[in-house]
């Protein structure tokens, strides 16, 4: 299992990634995928739409089960990652690269401080199983 | 993980193959090993062993065994032979599907009920009473021999090139839901061409004992043919894409088999049996809904429990759904309104969006008979 050490986390399984301009990339872990198992369907936002932190964004399904995407923070849709909607099985691939899911501009950096570390999600991982 | 579920003589092996496990009808089960997708095509191309050891046996024996069947039970027990298996239905007064059932009538004398983890004790203490109730408790010994046996099913094209190495004698000239017994490991075993997958294959009863024997031996003379275990995910798409119901989703006690399209199990012709009366009125008079066959037209996933609209109106909703890796499509079972019977496009509430769907024609899909396996 991949924990990178250059993403902030969420308890609901997405990963973070900090660029430049107020902006983020987001995108599922390497425990999610594989907790879900194939994924076969995936549901985004459009450009533009608004995400509010801990609300439900999106789904991912595999074969058997639906699971939501909560939102890891505040803000604007700035890029969708289409490619994953014709090819969702990349998100059992490559989780942290060819399968982020959004680019968001955010509402407030300070949202930021309430993720958590490779460290700490590391553990909190190990606790749900 | 759920303490109270029962595990099966094989979970130490399935731990071993990386298996992931689900409680299933208070049984700890392996849901799935390599991957949903990955068992499905092995079943789909090659072959799959799957742990049926949650699956109940319920026997009927002495000189009344068959009328006692022929009671408690939906289809007629007199229609097959020695020898045969028969899908048959155990109904309550109102018709509603009490548990949907694989007979194997061993003798005039003796006939095994396999019924579903979740029914066992149900059909087992219903069955009891009922015969209690008709007088039969003379003529006949009902036993609960599920623990006496553990299930394994082999499925998939291959599936008979593989159980044929271990049971060389008696495999090629076993029919479709044909069963015979034999002996494994120095115990009676039984083996039936039956299964719920859609493939060809076969199901193997034998003392729990033996089960890690067998499970090793199979993934042994299947290892040429890239055999791989299967857990229920794979095992509940399979049985989805083949068209076939799941009790608990296509069946219950609200249902009947009418309702549910399962008409051809129902004897009409036997006399009296549990449930007939309902079955029959409605036959004669039709039902108020009946289970369909969709495929999205559309983005989207139905799943159980999505609401079917045939235009503005609520016309149903969807029982199991499920993404077809073989067909490369979205597909479900759902119940409309009779009166919806005949439409040809419904939409699916899916999260809140109107996705369309078609009628089609269970089942969504079809093995062809004598097709070749796929090359390895």
């Amino acid at each position: 299992m991949d924990f990178p050490g250059d993403l902030k986390y969420t308890k609901e399984h997405e990963w973070v990634k900090e660029g430049d301009d107020n902006t983020v990339v987001i995108g599922i872990t390497d425990y999610a995928q594989d907790s879900l198992g194939d994924v076969v369907y995936v549901e985004l936002p459009q450009e533009g739409a608004t995400l509010t932190k801990d609300e439900p964004f999106g789904v991912v399904e595999s074969v058997k089960a639906v699971s939501d995407l909560y939102a890891p923070l505040s803000g604007t849709v700035v890029e969708v990652n289409d490619a994953i909607i014709d090819s969702p099985e990349s998100i059992n691939e490559e989780p942290y690269g060819d399968a982020w899911l959004l680019k968001v501009e955010l509402s407030s950096t300070d949202e930021l401080n309430g993720l958590i570390n490779a460290e700490e999600y590391k553990a909190f991982t190990e606790e749900e199983k | 993980m759920t303490e109270e579920n029962k595990i099966t003589p094989l979970h130490e092996t399935h731990k071993a193959h990386g298996a992931s496990f689900v409680g299933f009808a208070g049984f700890l089960m392996p849901v799935k090993y390599k991957g949903v997708i990955s068992e499905i095509e092995a079943v789909r191309q090659r072959a799959g062993l799957f742990d049926v050891c949650h699956m109940g046996q319920i026997e009927l024996t002495g000189s009344g065994a068959l009328k006692a069947a022929n009671y408690l039970l939906s289809n007629d027990v007199l229609k097959v032979a020695e020898g045969q298996c028969q899908y048959t239905f155990a109904c309550n007064v109102s018709g509603g599907v009490l548990d949907d059932i694989v007979l194997y009538r061993f003798s005039d004398e003796r006939v095994l009920l396999c019924v579903n983890a979740i029914n066992t004790e149900k059909i087992y203490t219903w069955a009891v009473d009922v015969l209690d109730n008709k007088g039969f408790s003379d003529t006949v010994k009902i036993t609960d021999l599920s623990e006496n046996y553990a299930q394994l099913a082999l499925q998939g094209p291959y599936a008979e090139k593989i159980l044929e190495k271990l049971m060389p004698a008696v495999v090629k000239s076993l029919r479709y839901y044909r069963f015979t017994e034999l002996e494994l490991y120095g115990d009676t075993a039984i083996v039936s061409r039956t299964g719920y997958t859609g493939e060809d294959g076969f199901e193997i009863y034998l003392d729990p004992e033996n089960a890690v024997k067998l499970w090793q031996d199979l993934m042994e003379a299947g290892e040429e043919f890239a055999l791989e275990p299967c857990g229920l995910g794979a095992r509940d798409t399979l049985r989805l894409e083949a068209g076939l119901p799941l009790y608990g989703f296509e069946l219950s006690e609200e249902l009947t088999p009418i309702e549910a399209g399962l008409k051809r199990f129902v004897s009409f012709t036997k006399g009296e049996f549990a449930g007939s009366d309902v079955l029959e009125r409605q036959k004669e008079k039709g039902v108020e809904k009946i289970l369909i066959a969709i495929e999205m037209k559309e983005r989207g996933i139905p799943r159980a429990g999505y609401e079917l609209y045939a235009g503005d109106e609520k016309a149903g909703h969807v029982t199991s759904g499920t993404f077809s890796p073989t067909l490369d499509k979205a597909i479900a079972l759902a119940y409309v309104s009779s009166r919806h019977k005949d439409e040809k496009s419904f939409f699916i509430d899916i999260r809140g969006k109107m996705r369309e769907a078609a009628k089609v024609v269970a089942p969504f899909y079809k093995r062809e008979k004598n097709a070749k396996a796929a090359a390895l």
